[in-house]
């Protein structure tokens, strides 16, 4: 008894080294891609190209996976409104950071727009330009969160009512009217109409400069915020308010006569789920440099929920783990089959625009019939586990060893 | 009469469109087992829903330590000390042993460890499987996981609704033991059940429940040696 505790301390202990000197490798590897300069066309420079991207737009989905698990896999509402808070946090973030200057330009057709002031620009004045950059960047993705959460709050007062299915086409039905209500002209002086948001502070602005040297931190940015956001969650589902998100979902009827209170826990999730949704948007907006409505549509929702599918309901860490191999396969390792050849050497026909869509469909297919619980299910990836599995089977292999000595 | 913890009047209760609960009117004093029994559909469960607070009364009125506590929500019940232990157990099947007994005690904002061990003491084989997954426990285990569970709030009086439902015979015998521990530690106890003969045995006072209304009342004894009683839910 006492063995197996020890044991389990030394394991908790070693594995608390580990993820840190872990995560650190990470954002010192993370910096120095930021900053590696490659000759462009060499095999080095390209993977680099496609390396950044991936790894940026692989941290956010990793985000709005969780976020959406928080919901869809531990509190079993089934919401499909991921898109519209993303789009509500994409335009929050990108309208409070153009840069007053650009007003005119961006705004052209709606007399410059109705807000005159950027977030970033101020604090700039205040604290010089990186601190400015940087803090405002951090404050205008905090809005961006707390503009979606609002939005949640006030359409889960209708649609919480709802069971399952139902929930599912009340929240679609809302992110397809967002979509459209963001298009319309009416709101062009906050929203430029279906016109492009653009010129906000994006990923290459998180940068310091030094006289001559400039150091980048574009994906070094990302992954802070995505971690940290995705850090809160995983402690809010080790709370006790976790414990009654999955107490609602395995038995409504159950938690209701423990006296945990349904609406209010449902909201609670929702409206911490739409938050980190509504980042996620405002980190995307980032990414793509510019916004626009038209693409936030239900399928970018579907391949949320797919990811979230393919890394397992339920598990925080297949729900990254899918984002990424998601992300890279779709963006990058798969993209040959779009090219009209294998690795340029052998040409086949049918590779074509849009094959990769269809063997991405038949992989999905696999998964999805053979794999039906995720690459995680609901488990979780963890050194912790990983470390006593191993412990485990040494002391099993020690006992085996032991009793063959004995015969 | 007076001195009832728990006393129902001319409760009326709609469910799915039809009157189940006709007009009733009990009583349960501090420290006693009571029992309802009566056949399916008869209204037992309509009734301990309404005075758990899930289900809305249509009329009448629950009073609680003097207190009246019709319509009030599952919560503020839960908190007044009234817990319910659901038909079918419904336990959390994916969480832990543990942390299904720490959702019983989620309305407290107190410390829990004397009464996790309080419970772990009463049902030795939940410490046992205390990192167990809910799902995987027997269906005994598992209504001693929902008895434990309840227990976690520290109710003064714990309702249960057809404890026996799907058990194994000795099991039965198991859960009815663990129902006079309880009552014998301070709880109060308003048991529902279809299994008249263990009930009667344990209560010490019974109504008999038919289509709405509350037809007979005495002693578990008295319940348990009257014909009608017999003949009808006895099959001797």
């Amino acid at each position: 008894m006492n063995k197996t505790l020890k044991n389990t301390s030394t394991a908790d202990r070693t594995s608390k080294y580990v993820t840190i000197v872990i995560i650190a490798v990470l954002y010192v590897v993370l910096m120095v891609l930021d900053n590696l300069k490659a000759t462009p066309g060499s095999t080095f420079g390209k993977i680099l190209t496609m390396l950044i991207p991936v790894l940026r737009k692989g941290a956010i989905y990793s985000l709005l996976c969780v976020s959406m698990n928080l919901l869809n896999g531990f509190t079993g509402l089934f919401s499909l409104g991921q898109a519209g808070f993303m789009l509500i946090g994409a335009y929050a973030y990108a309208i409070f950071s153009i840069p007053a200057g650009d007003h005119a330009a961006v705004y052209q057709y709606f007399e410059g727009g109705a807000i005159q002031f950027s977030i970033p620009e101020i604090l700039s004045g205040v604290l010089g330009n990186t601190a400015g950059s940087f803090l405002g960047a951090i404050i205008c993705i905090l809005i961006a969160g707390v503009v979606a959460a609002v939005f949640a709050a006030l359409i889960g007062i209708p649609c919480l009512r709802f069971k399952s299915d139902y929930l599912a086409i009340a929240t679609l039905g809302f992110a397809e009217i967002i979509r459209a209500f963001f298009q319309w002209d009416g709101l062009g002086r906050i929203t430029n109409g279906s016109n492009l948001l653009r010129k906000y502070t994006s990923f290459s602005d998180m940068k310091i400069v030094a006289g001559e040297t400039t150091v980048k931190f574009g994906t070094v940015f990302v992954f802070l915020i995505a971690m940290l956001s995705i850090l809160f969650i995983i402690l809010l589902i080790n709370s006790s308010y976790g414990r009654a998100y999955k107490a609602i979902r395995d038995d409504e009827v159950a938690a209701e006569a423990m006296g945990i209170n349904l609406f209010k826990h449902k909201m609670q999730a929702f409206v911490i789920s739409s938050f980190f949704a509504g980042v996620g948007g405002a980190l995307l907006a980032m990414y793509q440099t510019t916004v626009n409505a038209a693409p936030f549509k239900s399928a970018m929702t579907y391949e949320i929920l797919l990811m979230v599918v393919i890394g397992g309901i339920g598990s925080v860490s297949g729900s990254c783990i899918a984002a990424f191999l998601y992300i890279a396969c779709n963006e990058w390792w798969l993209r040959f089959l779009d090219s009209g050849s294998l690795f340029g050497l052998v040409d086949v026909p049918f590779f074509r625009d849009g094959f990769r869509k269809v063997v991405f469909s038949v992989i999905i297919m696999i998964i999805v019939l053979f794999f039906s619980r995720g690459i995680m299910g609901d488990k979780e990836l963890s050194l912790k586990g990983v470390l006593k599995k191993r412990q485990r089977k040494k002391e099993a292999k020690a006992a085996q060893a032991e009793g063959g000595d004995a015969e | 009469m007076s001195e009832a913890l728990l006393s129902i009047r001319d409760l009326k209760v709609n469910y799915g469109g039809i009157e189940a609960v006709k007009g009733i009117s009990f009583d349960v004093p501090e420290g006693q087992i009571v029992t309802l029994i009566g056949a399916n559909g008869a209204g037992k469960s309509s009734t301990l829903r309404t005075i758990a607070g899930l289900v809305k009364p249509k009329s009448g009125t629950i009073t609680y330590a003097g207190e009246d506590i019709t319509g009030k929500d599952p919560t503020s019940i839960v908190n007044r000390g009234i817990t319910l232990v659901p038909e079918g157990r419904r336990i959390f099947p994916d969480l832990t042993v543990k942390e299904n007994l720490k959702l019983g005690a989620y309305i407290r904002k107190d410390d829990i460890t004397d009464d996790l061990n309080w419970v772990y003491d009463l049902f030795p084989r939940l410490k046992e499987r205390e990192w167990q997954a809910g799902g995987t426990l027997s269906g005994g285990e598992q209504q001693m996981l929902a008895v434990g569970r309840a227990l976690m709030s520290r109710p003064k009086i714990m309702m249960m609704d057809e404890p026996s439902l799907g058990l194994a015979p000795l099991v039965v015998r198991d859960i009815f033991d663990i129902i006079k521990e309880v009552n014998k530690r301070g709880v109060t106890v308003l048991l529902i059940e279809q299994n008249a003969n263990m009930a009667l045995k344990t209560a010490h006072m019974g109504y008999v429940m038919e289509t709405g209304r509350i037809t007979m009342t005495g002693t578990g004894a008295e319940l348990l040696a009257d014909e009608s009683v017999k003949a009808a839910y006895l099959g001797t």
